[in-house]
């Protein structure tokens, strides 16, 4: 279906844009077929297949998936960053999870009164006695109530994020914070706000978080419908932030990004103000962050502070490295096989998972700088050697007084 | 002629084919403990606990007939993880009950997957209450099995002050919570209760430590602590540099047992108190059987009857505490009502488990329909070598989830 509209739109303005990301046309059917797959072809083998048919997708799969999914789009929001922009962020993960708590907060209030004490507000409000301090309110602090509203959670999730990336930017950038000060920054960013949501007293439900979700836009959040739907967003999602991303880094702005990463004083000479190219791209990743983070609750049923954990940021740094960072499907297929990996091996191999992953990373790090993306340029330049290598022992030696001269005039110099 | 050795061929068949399925006939049980992360450390003994059991039970014939075999997963300290992990052992590998979790927030994620899909989770470890969920079993202590007596032993020792001091958890603000009307509706005026939160992670008790040293002044006071892991080393060494002991000022802590003082200093804790349903040092036949069967077992660890690869286990200073006791429990209580049900099904079972009792080494429990056990429960007191000298036995204690409950039927 996507492949069809793809195609139907490139007659329309629209299409015109998407037709300016000039796409070649072995990538576009390349980004046809993968989402036809993933956003046909596997829901329909989960809704219509029986159960125990071989071609049969579980829900069990489907919502696992989901959840890869919206670890991609972290990749990407981090790879933005990170691979285009050359702004190693060891927090992106702050704004993955403001995403997930804007949407969290909605969903907490959907559940009503089917909460352990059957009250109207969320069960932590309850057993913190937060009817005692909000009275006027029956309990609810006057920052949830906005929240009851589904439009209201959906723009927080992109306004909140966006406004600290941009409050935090804004200072980092303008003092000129670079390299690893930034990245130590990042992370003591997420780390200090983790601290902050821990705290009971913050009215975000302390350690345990939001959990125990009933209901969405009125749908039972678990039943297989809405997993299957939600998982169909997140793919969705992950396809139009992949094609802005592919846009953003097509044009002028894309170049000058580049042009950062590699030589920012550089750009700064030549009349750019490179403060305010680095703060767009750093609101961009967190709006993008936020999004996945926005998906990611729904369909795991929980947010709680240790997402914000720092090492939780640098997972998702690793994922883009093992994908292959500065490029746009590398983080994907990173953040997609570390994590299937990683749901394969916590089953089959409890107690050893960690070595073998860590091994793994440890490998590509060594001998795969370029990521599994990097793989067949890797392997190309690789034969290229050998064939240069065998050429050079066939081909005859250079007569030897042309090398005797060289030596000569090194020496006379 | 031809018959009969047809005949024989075919009833030689028939046997072997029993046989071989009898010997294939297994029963697939969850487990779903952390083996990595900051939980690992004590998640990892109930993973031990309950593959030793699994072993013992297989032993003896296993469950109806069939034999456990484990499926051990790693949720790896990590919340939603626990959930895929919780949904991977309901949904794909169909196992009949899962023992796991250790923090409240595990067991919050995994709930609804548990309550979707119809599972059955053993939970063991002392928590805060508030929670009943048809799909949960709560072996764990409650608070009413736990703190309420220890403070009502505090009580009965001459205490008036009281200075509750926890880590800003959902666990210790709800105890704290409960404690406080508590030990109002006992006639402790507001002002001889103090009530603090540390935060995560916290490590300087200095201005805490000579605020608990002013209160105590008078020398009728307590600390009630639910300070978390690793936050109670600098708490007792501030405390003890204050010149403050267990003589002038002694300290319940909830959160630490025996398996807790492999990772912490046990001498800075001497003298202070514990209060559990279970202490390795009890004096009973079934709990020497069970201290020196685990032993043994951790020589040559395996699960008798089934093809399950033991490995990674820490064999040195191993002890046995409270959530191993309980896990372990759990087991067997689940084990006699399938037995009870005649089915793995997990609707017959929950009927069935409801008045399950179990002689353990502790004494005997009973499973209530309010999901949690009637328990006997002990106060400890805290040794150099990291056991607890038993001081008093408080009898059994039926657990209630809810304190809005045990708090009106007290008064």
């Amino acid at each position: 279906m996507a492949a069809c509209r793809v195609v139907r739109l490139t007659r329309t303005k629209l299409g015109r844009l998407i037709m300016g990301l000039s796409l070649s046309k072995r990538e576009l059917l390349l980004v046809c077929l993968v989402s036809f797959v993933g956003l046909v072809l596997l829901p329909c083998l989960n809704a219509f297949v029986p159960p125990d048919s071989f071609f049969h997708v579980s829900n069990f799969s489907i919502t696992l998936c989901g959840k890869y999914l919206c670890y991609a789009v972290l990749a990407l929001g981090v790879n933005i960053l990170w691979g285009y922009t050359g702004l190693l962020s060891l927090g992106q993960c702050l704004f993955f999870s403001l995403g997930g708590y804007a949407l969290g907060m909605y969903l907490m209030l959907k559940i009503g009164n089917l909460g352990q004490y059957k009250a109207d507000i969320p069960d932590f409000m309850v057993f913190l006695e937060f009817p005692k301090r909000f009275p006027e309110t029956g309990g609810l602090p006057p920052h949830w109530i906005p929240f009851k509203n589904f439009w209201f959670a959906t723009i927080a999730v992109l306004v909140v994020p966006a406004l600290s990336a941009l409050v935090f930017g804004f200072l980092a950038f303008r003092s000129r914070i670079k390299g690893v000060y930034f990245s130590i920054l990042s992370q003591a960013l997420t780390y200090a706000a983790m601290l902050l949501f821990f705290r009971n007293d913050f009215t975000f439900g302390g350690n345990n978080g939001l959990t125990d979700f009933k209901f969405i836009l009125g749908y039972d959040v678990n039943s297989n419908t809405t997993k299957r739907t939600l998982y169909i967003a997140s793919g969705v999602l992950l396809l139009g932030v992949y094609l802005l991303c592919r846009w953003l880094t097509q044009t002028k702005f894309g170049l000058i990004q580049r042009a950062i990463r590699d030589s920012e004083n550089r750009v700064l000479f030549s009349g750019y103000a490179t403060v305010h190219f680095k703060l767009f791209v750093f609101v961009l990743s967190s709006m993008i962050c936020a999004l996945g983070g926005a998906l990611f609750v729904p369909q795991v049923g929980i947010i709680n502070p240790s997402e914000m954990a720092p090492d939780k940021s640098l997972e998702a740094v690793v994922w883009c490295a093992v994908g292959g960072r500065a490029s746009l499907v590398g983080p994907i297929i990173g953040a997609i096989s570390v994590n299937a990996l990683k749901s394969y091996a916590t089953r089959a191999f409890a107690e050893q998972w960690l070595y073998i992953l860590g091994g793994m990373f440890v490998f590509v790090v060594l001998f795969m700088p370029k990521g599994i993306v990097g793989l067949p340029a890797q392997f190309a330049e690789w034969r290229g050697k050998q064939q240069r290598h065998k050429a050079s022992v066939s081909a005859p030696t250079p007569p030897a007084d042309e090398k005797v001269n060289d030596t000569a005039i090194i020496s006379s110099k | 002629m031809k018959n009969m050795f047809k005949s024989i061929l075919a009833a030689l068949a028939v046997t072997l084919v029993t046989l071989s399925t009898m010997a294939a006939e297994t029963v697939k049980v969850g487990v779903l403990h952390s083996l990595s992360g900051t939980m690992a450390i004590s998640e990892t003994s109930l993973k031990d606990i309950l593959l030793f059991t699994f072993d013992e039970i297989n032993k003896s014939g296993g469950v109806l007939g069939k034999m456990i075999e484990p499926v051990v997963v790693d949720p790896a300290s990590n919340w939603p993880l626990f959930a895929e992990k919780a949904r991977q052992l309901l949904d794909k590998d169909k196992v009949s009950v899962v023992f796991g979790c250790w923090t409240s927030v595990s067991r919050k994620s995994v709930l609804p997957v548990f309550e979707q899909l119809n599972g059955l989770l053993f939970y063991p470890v002392q928590y805060e209450g508030e929670e009943l969920s048809k799909n949960i079993f709560y072996t764990a202590e409650s608070v009413n099995q736990q703190a309420v007596p220890a403070v009502d032993y505090m009580l009965g020792e001459g205490k008036k002050k009281f200075y509750l001091l926890g880590s800003d958890y959902v666990y210790p603000r709800t105890t704290n919570k409960i404690l406080k009307q508590y030990l109002k509706s006992k006639g402790i005026p507001d002002e001889d209760i103090e009530e603090i939160y540390t935060p995560f992670g916290h490590t300087d008790y200095q201005t805490i430590v000579a605020a608990i040293k002013k209160f105590a002044a008078g020398g009728k006071a307590t600390v009630i602590s639910t300070l978390n892991g690793d936050t109670n080393v600098p708490f007792f060494k501030e405390f003890a540099n204050a010149g403050l002991t267990s003589e002038n000022c002694p300290v319940v802590s909830f959160s630490i047992s025996e398996d807790e003082f492999r990772g912490l200093p046990a001498k800075e804790l001497a003298g202070h108190l514990g209060c559990w349903t279970y202490f390795m040092s009890l004096k009973t036949a079934e709990n020497a059987k069970f201290v020196g069967d685990f032993n043994t077992w951790l020589k040559e660890p395996k699960v008798t009857g089934v093809d399950y690869k033991v490995s990674g286990i820490d064999t040195k200073g191993r002890v046995t505490c409270s959530p191993m006791n309980l896990s372990r429990m759990g087991v067997y209580l689940w084990k006699q009502a399938v037995e009870k049900a005649g089915s793995f099904d997990v609707d017959k079972v929950r009927v069935a488990l409801i008045g399950q009792k179990f002689k353990g080494p502790a004494g005997e429990v009973t499973m209530q329909d309010n999901h949690h056990l009637i328990n006997n429960v002990f106060i400890g007191e805290t040794l150099p070598t990291g056991q607890f000298k038993i001081v008093k036995a408080l009898g059994p204690v039926a657990g209630e989830p809810f304190s809005s409950k045990f708090l009106t039927a007290g008064k």
